[in-house]
């Protein structure tokens, strides 16, 4: 799938800022900054790859800032981005 | 025989002298006099005058909290000094005392006891900073520490918005030139008392005898004049701001709905609020009640806010004890009103001595970083390891209170509040009788009294689990924190004994 | 009903706790163009994963007529909203023109009938079509005023006293009433006011309204105080219950109360004080009717 750069979500409490940028190498290259990354690091990445891979993204580069994100935000977030990033909505 | 031969027979005999006359009378007008007090001097010769050397203990207190200068200045200029390996024992650290890093990377602090620590220091000691554990306590256990001399302090350094050139020291100026003003002393009132050397700084030095006063003369070595000890418009924010977030007026209001209710609203009533928005808010929802049903309290104890001193001024409180004015309208008050005492950290809460005044308090509202199903409340480190806050009167209040209400949301973000076990052990679960969240509130099995007065008041009473379940539930199942094996702190309890330790936090 | 703006996670991950009786997450009004998307996405994902309880779940949607609104109603129905809430509508045909879109996702997904609607009138015209609006589809469960807009419309402005909103509020109630639905006032936006709202809150309760639109916890307390019966009107209200079942068991038609003749509309009167009531959790369930 071709991708061009797109973001979405903010820095306010509670949400997290999702960046996807086109592969530089096959499969997902997450890099994550949380303040819970002791705690949630593992999940919150987990979630990421998901719902990528579940839109049909296995390469892309990904940047995630978190502030406190529940996992249905962080959804809502990745798909958000990867919608823009790819062009093709999940929506008819 | 002679008067004079009796005389120096007598003092032969009694090992004395024999009188010699009194000295030289000093005519100087005494107003003038007072200028070349031999206490008055600088903070450079007020060091090497006390015999600070390496290795001992120097003290602070922190009643300008996150707006203190005194300690940053002092150990700066002691480390210029080239005294090294010295103990610090202020009694809490914040923010603002970030540059101990470097004092502490460069030797001249090797040790450090205190009630709390913040931001980038507390941050560096949960990673390793230090070679020996921070010594935690609470207030009243660092008052009876320090009284009965466990806690040696060599040096005291306090800071006091007014002096005069004896030593006589207040919490807030009664002169047009005052500077600042912090109110109640009392964290500073044990080391004025029992260190060897005590250092006052001032802002504002005014003519003898500056009466009344909170320090006496006669406890005092030096006075040294400095531009300020302290902003006091930062006393007031962070833990202790006046909250308009609605989650902690929702819990406000619970945590009010629970004292109504809890059979010791009664007139006559002693109660303590912590720091924390939705603790310190829960006084105001209590004030319509007490109106109603005409029901005084007969003092206010903490930890006093303005809150407080209003109640105090409509005659809803009788008296107010206070060992730390948590912001300008009670440091007035402090000044002001003789009802309003200030109190020294060991009459506030020692658990050592039969009188303190936490001994007659009836309730007591907290805050808590997290509480774990079997009660047990952590009010010092986060649930990342990382030290982050302060014991406080944590657990002296809880222990002593008749009721103790511990106020938390259930989630801080994605921080759960209410947990298996407390990353670490502040105030044991046997003290802590209600928790009250957003979700639901908690009576500890040991008070069932308690517990029916609140279900028969239709408060929604839930159970630690499904409180624990709810948070889960939200925010999923967390991982567990990388500690190693260093011990980077370890908890007093209030009788002296090891508590808890804490461990370093590796990346 | 609660606002919450449908591109903030932090409140809508929480605004529950407040209590509210119901939250309408917004894709309307409060969500910049730019962040359409996004929002749909976080309200989709905040209504599968967040259990809101008994709490009723309302979307308000952007018009159909947007390039947004097909699409808020596809992810909202797949969510399993309660509630849409249609704004600025004018006409029946709008109404029917959301039913049949509904209707679409619903046949998809296998729940048809799940979804209720809830039209917000904005404008002169609504005002005009009131009934036809509240009478034009079997899931329409209640209309509401959008003070703001409606005005705007009127060429006039919002004032404290509401004298412009006047016609509007009772046609609105009229409407509602004359097709069996329920109806909700406009939100009221100075925080700092709270007499005034109560005020405000309580006139709107004497015109008939059956709820009001808030947009900060603050506010929830003095709608559920203005709107929950007193302990004076529910012992009245519970006489005359129990006067009517008294009469039932004699075989009498005829009730009164304290030696006055009791008609039709101060029963449905008193019927309605007890659901209110119970409603409000002043009165246990058993004792409802």
């Amino acid at each position: 799938m071709e991708l061009k750069n797109a973001s979405a979500g903010t820095f306010e409490s509670g949400d997290i800022l999702i960046r996807i940028d086109p592969a530089e190498k096959k499969g997902l290259e997450i890099e994550l900054e949380s303040s819970v990354a002791d705690q949630f690091g593992v999940q919150i990445k987990k979630v990421i790859s998901e719902t990528l891979e579940g839109l049909g993204i296995c390469d892309a580069k990904v940047k995630a800032i978190d502030k406190g994100a529940l996992d249905c935000t962080i959804r809502a977030r990745v798909t958000a981005a990867a919608v823009r990033a790819s062009g093709k909505d999940v929506w008819k | 025989m002679t008067n004079e031969q009796l005389i120096r027979e007598a003092a032969a005999k009694l090992g004395k002298k024999v009188y010699q006359g009194p000295g030289q009378k000093i005519p100087t007008f005494r107003r003038d006099l007072q200028k070349e007090s031999c206490k008055v001097v600088s903070l450079e010769e007020a060091i090497r005058k006390s015999g600070l050397k390496d290795g001992m203990t120097i003290s602070f207190h922190h009643h300008f909290r996150g707006g203190d200068k005194i300690v940053n200045m002092v150990v700066d200029k002691i480390a210029e000094m080239g005294i090294k390996g010295l103990t610090l024992a202020a009694s809490s650290l914040s923010d603002v005392h970030a540059p101990l890093v470097g004092h502490i990377k460069n030797g001249v602090i090797s040790k450090i006891t205190t009630s709390g620590v913040r931001g980038e220091l507390a941050e560096q000691i949960s990673r390793g900073l230090m070679d020996e554990p921070v010594i935690f306590r609470s207030h009243g256990t660092r008052g009876a520490a320090v009284a009965s001399g466990e806690l040696h302090i060599d040096v005291a350094f306090l800071g006091a918005p007014s002096c005069d050139p004896l030593g006589n020291a207040c919490g807030y100026s009664r002169s047009e030139n005052a500077k600042s003003i912090c109110g109640s002393l009392g964290y500073a009132l044990p080391d004025a008392r029992y260190a060897d050397k005590v250092v006052i700084l001032t802002d504002d030095l005014v003519p003898y005898p500056n009466t009344p006063n909170s320090i006496s003369e006669h406890d005092v070595d030096y006075v040294v004049v400095v531009d300020s000890v302290g902003d006091s418009s930062k006393i007031s924010s962070g833990a202790i701001r006046d909250s308009k977030n609605p989650r902690d007026i929702l819990l406000a209001r619970l945590a009010a709905k629970a004292i109504i209710n809890s059979g010791y609203f009664k007139d006559g009533f002693s109660i303590q609020t912590g720091t924390g928005g939705a603790a310190l808010a829960a006084v105001k929802f209590i004030r319509e009640s007490m109106i109603e049903k005409g029901i005084k309290a007969s003092y206010a104890l903490g930890g006093i806010t303005a809150h407080m001193v209003k109640l105090h001024e409509e005659g809803l409180i009788e008296r107010l004890i206070d060992v730390q004015s948590f912001d300008k309208v009670a440091a007035e008050s402090v000044k002001n009103d003789p009802a309003h005492k200030e109190v020294a950290s060991y009459e506030y809460a020692s658990g050592m001595e039969p009188g303190s005044a936490v001994h007659y308090l009836d309730i007591v509202i907290l805050s808590a970083l997290e509480v774990d199903v079997n009660f047990n409340a952590n009010v010092l480190v986060g649930s990342d390891g990382i030290i982050r806050g302060a014991i406080g009167g944590h657990p002296d209040t809880a222990a002593d209170s008749a009721l103790s209400i511990v106020v938390c949301p259930l989630l801080r973000g994605r921080i759960p509040c209410i947990v298996d076990h407390v990353t670490t052990l502040i105030t044991p679960g046997a003290s802590v009788d209600v928790v009250i969240t957003e979700y639901g509130t908690v009576v500890n099995p040991r008070r069932p009294e308690i517990a029916e007065r609140l279900k028969a008041a239709g408060m929604k009473l839930v159970d630690m689990q499904y409180l624990r379940d709810c948070a889960r539930k939200i925010i999923g199942e967390p991982a567990p924190i990388p500690f190693g094996d260093k011990v980077v702190g370890v908890v007093l309890g209030r009788d002296g004994s090891v508590q808890d330790v804490i461990r370093n936090v590796l990346k | 009903m609660m606002f919450i703006p449908g591109n903030n996670p932090g409140m809508m991950q929480d605004a529950y706790i407040y209590g509210p009786d119901s939250i309408m997450l917004d894709l309307e009004d409060s969500v910049t163009m730019a962040e359409k998307d996004a929002a749909r996405l976080l309200v989709y994902n905040a209504l599968k994963t967040v259990d809101y309880g008994n709490i009723e779940r309302v979307v308000r949607i952007n018009p159909l007529s947007t390039p947004y609104g097909k699409k808020d109603v596809e992810a909202v129905v797949k969510a399993g909203v309660d509630v849409i809430r249609m704004p600025k509508t004018e006409t029946a045909d709008e109404v029917r023109e959301l039913e049949a879109e509904i209707l679409k996702v619903e046949e998809e997904i296998g729940c048809v009938g799940r979804t209720q609607i809830m039209a917000a009138i904005e404008s002169a015209l609504g005002i005009v079509n009131a009934y036809q609006i509240a009478s034009a589809s079997s899931r329409m469960m209640g209309i509401a005023l959008g003070a703001e807009d409606y005005t705007a419309n009127l060429k006039t402005m919002r004032s404290n006293e509401g004298i412009e909103l006047q016609l509007a509020r009772e046609t609105i109630v009229v409407a509602a009433r004359a097709a069996g639905i329920s109806c909700f006032d406009t939100v009221f936006s100075n925080l700092e006011d709270m007499e005034i709202f109560r005020k405000e809150v309580e006139f709107i309760k004497t015109l008939g309204f059956d709820g009001k639109s808030i947009i900060n916890p603050r506010q929830i307390d003095v709608v559920n105080e203005v709107f929950t019966p007193t302990e004076k009107e529910i012992a009245k209200a519970q006489t005359i219950i129990a006067a009517i079942k008294e009469a039932r068991q004699r075989g009498s038609g005829v009730i009164s109360v304290n030696g006055k003749m009791v008609d039709r509309p101060v029963v449905i009167r008193a019927e309605r004080i007890i659901a209110l009531a119970v409603a409000a959790g002043v009165i246990p369930e058993e004792d409802a009717l």
